[in-house]
Formats: structure tokens, C-alpha cells, sequence
């Protein structure tokens, strides 16, 4: 980290070179920070897009008590204590989140819920969790980014508004930048947006193609026959809303690349057929393998919601929606995600980790999280309707502004913060270390048979 | 806290230091052994058990990108296999490709305490080390895939041998690793950027670089014998798995000269006969070679019947061999250093192809004459999985259960090879060898792999039982660095002070000028982002010395 101070100016002004933006998957790592250091906020953020400026400039410490219960300030020590409490003592603990959080915090919290038996899931199983499903069923031909930055002349964005979403997506990794082997930068690239209306977006096309709503599928499928040598259907303007020749030049140029890739959004994965579309997208790449090199790639959202996907899947062998019930770990979407498991009024506490289900989760959910049959338990950098809802609220500090630590980008490649200034809270690692250790403490005087089995 | 143990009326196995069955005891202080204890030291009563060192494992596939997306990829073969959590021990999931929990734990019940990642990219090796924290129980290193390195390959082309030398140094610094990892060498490039194709010759240009995979194989060499690393290069030859490889693969031997060179999975590059028609056992012309040249090691690769899941940098085989029955595929290509291929694979006793690779791997174990410089290991999880070592132990060292073994396996295969005729049986020291005093000498591990006064408390207690098999599936006790870890086959602490083992040759500072420019022209991280902190050892680190040569003729 280097640092300089300018006398003249600002008596204490910190610089934080190549620090890493954790706003979007995009994780930017080229980010200059200048930090005023008496008055704990950072001035400016020389390269950050719209949304990494709001993150950074936005920031500052607020004057909050680090932890309460019921509203009443108490010591951190207490609030763990509660929170342990309360998850040994449930019937179905949950714990969810994890996407705005470092690694390090992320892998304390599989073994937190191992010894309470509880379940653990993350923001994925509302967002990519179908591309996980996919992934599990098919595969998946992927890259870092950088791969897509030095080759790609075929770029896709399909049911996704990167414009808006990863601002900068386009000029670091895969529209404007100059390669190894793209050295005109987006002269070299073929750029085709597949989406059911005209964003922000579908301006830096070279080809936009609105497809009526909900039949990704169906066009996903026709490509994948074009592939075996199927004819694109006549009626393929009355299936999916493109005229026939546009399908056919379309596949023309995904097969006559050199370097082709197709970037999958929530467009896809949340709409009507879910893990059957984004399975065919996967497939759909794997098949153009036969005639080029052909990848494919989820453009994730949250920091480091892929941070959250490996670890959960390094610890337990699945990436969310893990349960602990049975003394090993089980997987079964649908029925250990958490929207579902609120919605049937089973969990009966729920740790929530930097993330907000009150705010955006469907009414059901909500009710049950915020009724007194559900005890909530939130840790988090903000006040947020989960935190204000929350019997146990624990205020922690902000990971990349004022915590290292790990995050992963989008493509899975490890990136290490680079903090701005320290914050009077506590780091996540730390409250989520100590209610480790207190949970595993209980866990062991509970003295349980080997395999939990309290609620099967 | 008394530390002190003594492992008393053992029958002791430890080659390294010349003892082979004999019944002596072993005395334990501060995790190292030692020459005497206290009488108020702990005893262990070993009487009729065998005591060996704890196994070393060179050469497996268990943290990483690549391992992460394989595990992702099976529900279904984890949702067969659950890893029970004990009061000691943490819940995991099993099968090919087990959790890191489980791992690590599944690693200690077969008394294993050392296992060296085999292949990591440079750019996702936190991620390892990260992995590797979450393993418990057993020290871990990494091979830094560095033979597809774009910028390290323009060097080698511009013949900048001394840069290229230091910059490898760099890389090593920067990622944290063991030593270096070749994977199909010059394959990468084709397979990226020219739609799919791959090297088919050691000596053809690849198209991208103008550079030969013998050129880069022999700089590697070269570089990691001036830097004096304690391990050489780990090689996955080109062609490897095609028929008719073997040729490659002594080629590459011979570009090694008298310099050391380590054969990874060696089974899996002895096949002769025509490229695109079934293998022979071509285990004799390498065997021949590897027994009159002793600067070459070898693991063997052993490929046992059941699941396996291919998993390597070298995409274009795993992708050859998704033709045959269009399983699920994943390809991930890493930016300017590596590609990787990940496929399911089952190994099927009636298949003529795979009934020959196993045998050609017995072949190489019986054939060899030197067991230090062949280790044993089934390219975890590309030949099968580790836990299917105690069976390779009882083929080697049962010849009749061997011959049953071969009765139920394609008999055109057997036909066709040498293994029925090959009657040498392993000795329990033979076995101590190929499983750890073997491998640790090959890494230049010199605390690891022997029971000898300074080394680690890492042992291994086994029942004398007829059958290899069981003996070797549940060792009666593992200690790791003098802590009891299983007592009478359970669990009896959680041992999490482990070690990450690395090397840190020195390197000439002026060469970060050099790598930088291609970093900011071609990476999509920052420079000042790659290289990893201390921080990801979580103080686990240990620094296995390099000694520096003047050239590359000093030994």
C-alpha cells in the first residue's frame, strides 16, 4: 500500500493504490483511493464506474452500537452469546447470505451451522442458483476474463444489462479492451445482445436480438440442433420472435470464430424454465466446441458471491442450500434454500449474514422471518430492514473499504483487498470466528449422539 | 503438558535409515523424534504392529480451482459417500472428489500426513492455499503450472535463459509453490487459439509460439537445476494417454540428459501401438529406461476399476475423451498460463483399454528395480480415488490374489501383456518405500518419510494382518508431528497446525521490470495483485531450502 501525504492540503491524506472494487462481480482491482484520514471518508475514486464511485464516496462510519439485542445496546461478547444460544438451541437454524463478506468470514460459517445442525445457503439460490443446478447437470466450458480481454472475437450477452449491472465489464474484459490477439479491441469483436427489450446495453451491439419473453429455451435449443445439422425451423419467427435467417447468421458466426463467448444473466436463469435454460446455454457452448473454442460464463452480481459458491462447495461439496440435520452435509434445492425453507414456516432461527431478505424477499418469507416463531439473528455493515428487524443485530465493518481479506471475481480468480481506513466495528471474520468457537463450545457440552438428527 | 510419547515393542519399518522389520521403540518430544524420553512420557504398546512413517503422497489432485469445479459438478457421487461428522471431527461429503474436510480426514485414516497438489495455476493459487487451509490434518505443497506460461514461453523463444531463469524464481516466490508443473508443454496455445487442436510431436512448433514443447521442457530442466530446488520439474508428457505415447515420453527422459526430472503418472505415457487404435504395454521400454537412469522419478499412476474423474491442464485430452460418451464436460482456460479439463470417467474391468492400463501400471511397479525412485500413487482422482491404495498395496504384494485379480478383467488385455508372468511380490519395506520413505526422498522432504532421530512425529501404527488390504485401510493409530490423532481406528483430536511446504529461491529483483509490462498489457488483474501475501499461509509456511548452482553442469 502506498501511501502519501500533501501538507499543504489536507493534513492527513492517505493513497490506496490497485485497491479492489467489491460493488459488483466485476471486481475492478485498478481502483486509486484517496482517503482523508481525520475525517474517515474517501475523497475520491479514480477509475471506479457510477456504481464504484457510489460504493467508495458513500461510505463513512456511522455512529451506531456494535451490537444490540432488541434494540438494546450490549457487548459484543453478549450478543454472541445470545446468538450462539439461540442456534444450538433451534429445532432448524439457517444461516444465509455470505455474498458481501470475505472468504475468510465465509468459511466460518458451514462449520457454525455442522455443529448446530442447521442449514446454510447463500444469495446464490436467488440469483445464479439455477446455473449452479445447470453447471451440476452439464458442465461448463469457462474462462478468467482475461482469456475473453486477449481472444474473444465472439462476445454474447444474453439476458443481461451489463451496461447498468457491471459498467465496466465492456471496457476491462470483453468489449473495447486491446488483447494479445485482439489488438483493434472492439474492431476484432463480434458483439451480439440477446434480450427480450432494448437496455442500455443492446446500444454497444453489433447485432441485438430481441427475443419475445420467455422463450430463451426454445432459441437456445434451436442452436443446439443447428449444431447436429438441424435446419433452423421455418416458424422460427411465430417461436421465439427472430426471422429465420437472422438465427442462421447468427450460428454462422458462432461457428466461424475463432474465440467465441457468451456471458448469461438473471434474464435467463430467472425466467420460465430456469436451470433448463441456463443448462442449455451450457450445452449450447459445449456443442460449438466441435467446430471452435467456444465458453460460457454467468456474470455474477453481489462482490463475492462466487467467493461464496467455492467455499461453501470446498467445505461441504455443494454450493448452497447445504443441510446439517442428518450430521453430514445434504443438498437439496427447493427444499434447503432459504426462501422456501421461511415460506413453509420451518427455520425457527436464521442467522442472516451481509444480506437483506427482509427487504427483497416474497411476502411469506418475510412474515415468517419477522414473526416471534423465528428468531433473527443479523450481521451486517448497515442498517437494514433485516438488521432493524433483528432480535440480535451485530454492526460489523466493511470488507474492501475497511477490512481485507479475499473476494473472488466472477471467473473464480482470488483477489486480495487492499482496506482505505479502519472502522471502530468489528471485522466479519472476527464476530463470525467467535461464534464459531462458541457454538462448537456448546456443541460439545451438548454432548449429542454423532449424527444430530434432531429434525429429519 | 507432557508431549513426550514412546511407541514401544513396534516391528519398525524405516528404510531410510536401514531398518526393516526389526522390533525397536520410538521416542516422541515436541512433535519431533527424538533419542530419549522421560518416564513419564505417554506410552503406545505397538506389540505385533507394524510401525512405519506417515505416508507422502507426490503426486494428487485435492485443492484448487479445478478440484473446486469437480466437486461442484458431482451431487450425485457425494450424495452416495457422506462424511459423517464425529464429536472430533467436522462433516464432509466423499466420493471421487471428497470435500476438503473429508479429505483430509480420509487422507489420515489410511495414515497418510503429506500430499502434494500437483497442478495449480499461478493466477488461482490463492484459492489453493485457501483450500489447503480447510484440509485438515495432512501438509500439503503445490506444482505451479508454469509449462503453457505464455511470457515464460517468448523468453525461452528469444533464448533470454538467464531472465527466464530468474523469472521462474519470481513465479515461484509470487505463488507460493513446491516446484514446477510441465503439462502437456505447448499445448495450451493450439487448444486456445486454434480452435481445439493440440501438439502431436515434442519436437513440432507449436503454431502460436514458434516454439517446440522439447525447448521448453529442457529450459524448465535446465532453470530449476541452476535454482537447485529440492524437487525438478514434475513433467505430464505430451500425448499423454494416446497410443503409440511412449515414444514421447522416453524423448522427453532423454532431454533431461543426466539432470533430474520427475515423470508424473507415468502409466498413463507406456502405451505403444498405432495413435487412434487400442494401446499396448509398452511398460518395458520404460521401465528399461527409468532402472538404467537414476536422475529420472516416476509416480505410477495406477489406474484401479471404478469412478474417476479425469482432471488436468491438459484440456484437449480430457476433451478427446469426452467423445466417447458425451458426459458432462467442464473446460476452463486461465488467461496466458494454463487451460484445464475436467471430465467423470469410469474404469471398467471388461474394457480391453482399461484392463491394459492397469496392468501396464502393475507392470511398471514389477518391473522396476529401484522402489525409490517409483512412487506409488493413482493420479488422485484421474486413475481412481486415494482411498483405493490399500488395494494396490495387496496387488503388489499378493501375486495369487493378483492372478484371481486378472481372471476377472478382459482377457484380450491380459493376453497381451507380460503381468501374468511377472511372479516378484512387494515386501511391508518395499510398500514403506514406494508410500513414504520413496517419495519424501524424491521431494527432498528430509524431516518427512523416516523414523530417524530430527524427523516429524508424522506415524503410521498398523495391525499385522494377512490381508494387505485391510491392514493398510485402518491403521490403528496416525500421529501427526507427535499428536494422537486416531487411536484404535476413531478419531481421537483434530490436529489443525499443519503445514504449507514451499520454496523461496532467490531471484534478481530487476526482473519484475521485465514481467511487469506483459502484466499490464495481457492480465485482467493488476500486477500488484498477483503475487500472494504470507498472510494466505496463515503462518503454516515452510520454506524447504534451495541451493543456488552456478551452472547447469555442477551437481
Amino acid at each position: 500500500m502506498s501511501v502519501a501525504s500533501k501538507d499543504n492540503k489536507i493534513i492527513n491524506e492517505k493513497i490506496v493504490e490497485n485497491a479492489t472494487c467489491t460493488f459488483c462481480g466485476c471486481c475492478c482491482d485498478d481502483i486509486t483511493l484517496t482517503v482523508d484520514m481525520d475525517k474517515k471518508v474517501i475523497t475520491k475514486a479514480k477509475d471506479a464506474c457510477v456504481l464504484g464511485k457510489s460504493w467508495f464516496l458513500n461510505h463513512v462510519i456511522e455512529d451506531k452500537p456494535i451490537a444490540r439485542i432488541d434494540g438494546k445496546e450490549v457487548s459484543l461478547d453478549e450478543a454472541i452469546d445470545e446468538a450462539a444460544k439461540i442456534l444450538m438451541e433451534a429445532k432448524f437454524p439457517i444461516l444465509y447470505g455470505m455474498s458481501d463478506t470475505i472468504c475468510e468470514a465465509q468459511r466460518q460459517c458451514a462449520p457454525i451451522m455442522d455443529d448446530c445442525g442447521g442449514t446454510i445457503d447463500t444469495t446464490t439460490s436467488v440469483c445464479h442458483g439455477p446455473s449452479g443446478m445447470a453447471f451440476q447437470g452439464v458442465g461448463e466450458p469457462t474462462m478468467t476474463l482475461g482469456e475473453v480481454k486477449n481472444r474473444a472475437d465472439f462476445v454474447m450477452y444474453w439476458g443481461g444489462n451489463p451496461a447498468e449491472a457491471h459498467p465496466r465489464h465492456f471496457a476491462r474484459y470483453a468489449v473495447t479492451p486491446e488483447g494479445m490477439y485482439t489488438p483493434n479491441g472492439k474492431d476484432d469483436r463480434t458483439v451480439v445482445i440477446v434480450d427480450v427489450r432494448h437496455t442500455k446495453t443492446a446500444g454497444v451491439a453489433d447485432i441485438f436480438l430481441q427475443l419475445k419473453p420467455g422463450k430463451d429455451f426454445e432459441l437456445l435449443w434451436m442452436l443446439r440442433a443447428a449444431c447436429k445439422g438441424v435446419d433452423i425451423p421455418n416458424d422460427c419467427k411465430d417461436i421465439c420472435g427472430l426471422d429465420k435467417e437472422v438465427v442462421e447468421d447468427l450460428f454462422q458466426r458462432m461457428k466461424n470464430c475463432t474465440y467465441g463467448v457468451i456471458f448469461f444473466g438473471m434474464g435467463l436463469t430467472m425466467s420460465r424454465g430456469r436451470h433448463f435454460n441456463s443448462g442449455a446455454l451450457m450445452a449450447l457452448a459445449t456443442d460449438l466446441n466441435e467446430f471452435t473454442h467456444f465458453v460460457a460464463k454467468p456474470a455474477r452480481g453481489h462482490g463475492n458471491v462466487t467467493g461464496a459458491d467455492n467455499v461453501v462447495s470446498w467445505q461441504t461439496g455443494y454450493p448452497f442450500g447445504v443441510n446439517f440435520s442428518r450430521g453430514h452435509p445434504r443438498f437439496n434445492p427447493g427444499e434447503f434454500t432459504t426462501v422456501d425453507t421461511l415460506s413453509r414456516h420451518e427455520a425457527d432461527a436464521a442467522l442472516i449474514i451481509a444480506s437483506d431478505p427482509v427487504a427483497n424477499f416474497p411476502k411469506p418469507a418475510i412474515d415468517h422471518i419477522t414473526s416471534d416463531k423465528c428468531k433473527l439473528i443479523s450481521i451486517d455493515t448497515k442498517n437494514t430492514p433485516t438488521s432493524e428487524a433483528a432480535h440480535v443485530s451485530i454492526q460489523t465493518s466493511t470488507y474492501g473499504i475497511n477490512t481485507g481479506g479475499t473476494v473472488y471475481r466472477m471467473d473464480d480468480v482470488p483477489i486480495s483487498l487492499r482496506p482505505a481506513f479502519d472502522s471502530p466495528f468489528p471485522s466479519d471474520l472476527e464476530v463470525l470466528t467467535k461464534l464459531r468457537k462458541k457454538v462448537n463450545e456448546l456443541s460439545k457440552k451438548a454432548n449429542r449422539p454423532y449424527a444430530t438428527k434432531k429434525y429429519i | 503438558m507432557n508431549n513426550e510419547v514412546r511407541i514401544i515393542n513396534g516391528i519398525v519399518f524405516d528404510p531410510t535409515n536401514g531398518i526393516d522389520g526389526k522390533v525397536s521403540d520410538i521416542y516422541i518430544k515436541d512433535g519431533k523424534i527424538v533419542s530419549k524420553v522421560s518416564d513419564s512420557a505417554k506410552v503406545i504398546d505397538a506389540k505385533g504392529m507394524a510401525v512405519m512413517p506417515g505416508g507422502v503422497d507426490i503426486h494428487c489432485h485435492i485443492t484448487g480451482p479445478k478440484v473446486n469445479l469437480a466437486r461442484k459438478l458431482m451431487p450425485e457421487d457425494h450424495r452416495l459417500d457422506p462424511h459423517f461428522k464425529t464429536p472430533n471431527t467436522q462433516s464432509g461429503s466423499g466420493g471421487i472428489v471428497p470435500s476438503t474436510f473429508a479429505t483430509g480426514y480420509r487422507y489420515a485414516t489410511l495414515g497418510y500426513t503429506t500430499a502434494m497438489e500437483a497442478a495449480v495455476p499461478p493466477l488461482t493459487a490463492r484459492h489453493a492455499l485457501e483450500e489447503m487451509y480447510d484440509t485438515p490434518i495432512i501438509d500439503n505443497g503445490f506444482y505451479v503450472l508454469l509449462g503453457n506460461n505464455l511470457f515464460l514461453q517468448s523468453l525461452i523463444a528469444e533464448g533470454r535463459h538467464e531472465e527466464f531463469k530468474e523469472a521462474v524464481a519470481w513465479w515461484l516466490n509470487a505463488t507460493k509453490a513446491y516446484t514446477v508443473k510441465l503439462v502437456n508443454p505447448g499445448g495450451d496455445e493450439p487448444w486456445k487459439g486454434h480452435k481445439n487442436l493440440n501438439v502431436k510431436d515434442i519436437d513440432e512448433d507449436s503454431k502460436a509460439t514458434d516454439i517446440a514443447p522439447r525447448k521448453v521442457i529442457e529450459a524448465f530442466i535446465d532453470a530449476v537445476h541452476e535454482l537447485g530446488l529440492p524437487h525438478p520439474p514434475h513433467i505430464h508428457c505430451n500425448n499423454l494417454g494416446h497410443s503409440g505415447n511412449f515414444d514421447t515420453t522416453l524423448e522427453s527422459m532423454k532431454t533431461a540428459g543426466d539432470r533430474r526430472l520427475h515423470v508424473a503418472h507415468i502409466q498413463f505415457n507406456s502405451y505403444a501401438g498405432e495413435l487412434g487404435k487400442p494401446p499396448k504395454s509398452a511398460s518395458k521400454e520404460i521401465t528399461d529406461y527409468v532402472n538404467d537412469h537414476e536422475n529420472i522419478t516416476c509416480d505410477v499412476g495406477q489406474v484401479m476399476f471404478g469412478k474417476a474423474m479425469f482432471m488436468t491442464a491438459d484440456a484437449p485430452l480430457t476433451y478427446l475423451l469426452r467423445s466417447y460418451k458425451k458426459e458432462k464436460w467442464v473446460n476452463a482456460d486461465t488467461e496466458c498460463e494454463s487451460g484445464c479439463g475436467i471430465l467423470p470417467f469410469d474404469y471398467q474391468g471388461m474394457i480391453y483399454t482399461h484392463a491394459l492400463q492397469w496392468a501396464i501400471g502393475l507392470e511398471i511397479f514389477l518391473l522396476s528395480k529401484d522402489p525409490w525412485r517409483i512412487v506409488l500413487s493413482t493420479d488422485h482422482p484421474n486413475g481412481g480415488s486415494f482411498a483405493n491404495y490399500p488395494l494396490v498395496i495387496k496387488l503388489l504384494m499378493d501375486y495369487e490374489f493378483r492372478k484371481i485379480a486378472m481372471k476377472s478383467v478382459n482377457q484380450k488385455a491380459m493376453n497381451s501383456t507380460i503381468l501374468g508372468e511377472l511372479k516378484r511380490e512387494y515386501t511391508l519395506n518395499e510398500i514403506c518405500i514406494v508410500t513414504r520413505a520413496g517419495p519424501a526422498k524424491c521431494l527432498g522432504l528430509k524431516d518427512k518419510g523416516h523414523l530417524g532421530v530430527g524427523a516429524d512425529a508424522d506415524i503410521t501404527i498398523y495391525d499385522m494382518l494377512e490381508d494387505k488390504e485391510e491392514m493398510f485401510n485402518a491403521p490403528r493409530y496416525v500421529m501427526k508431528s507427535g499428536q494422537l490423532l486416531i487411536a484404535n481406528h476413531e478419531f481421537v483430536s483434530d490436529y489443525t497446525d499443519k503445514k504449507v511446504l514451499r520454496v523461496a529461491p532467490d531471484y534478481d529483483k530487476d526482473i519484475e521490470k521485465v514481467i511487469k509490462p506483459f502484466f499490464d498489457d495481457f492480465y485482467s488483474i493488476s500486477y500488484s495483485n498477483y503475487a500472494i501475501d504470507d498472510e494466505y499461509l496463515h503462518g503454516t509456511g515452510k520454506i524447504i531450502k534451495t541451493k543456488k548452482k552456478k551452472s547447469i553442469y555442477e551437481n
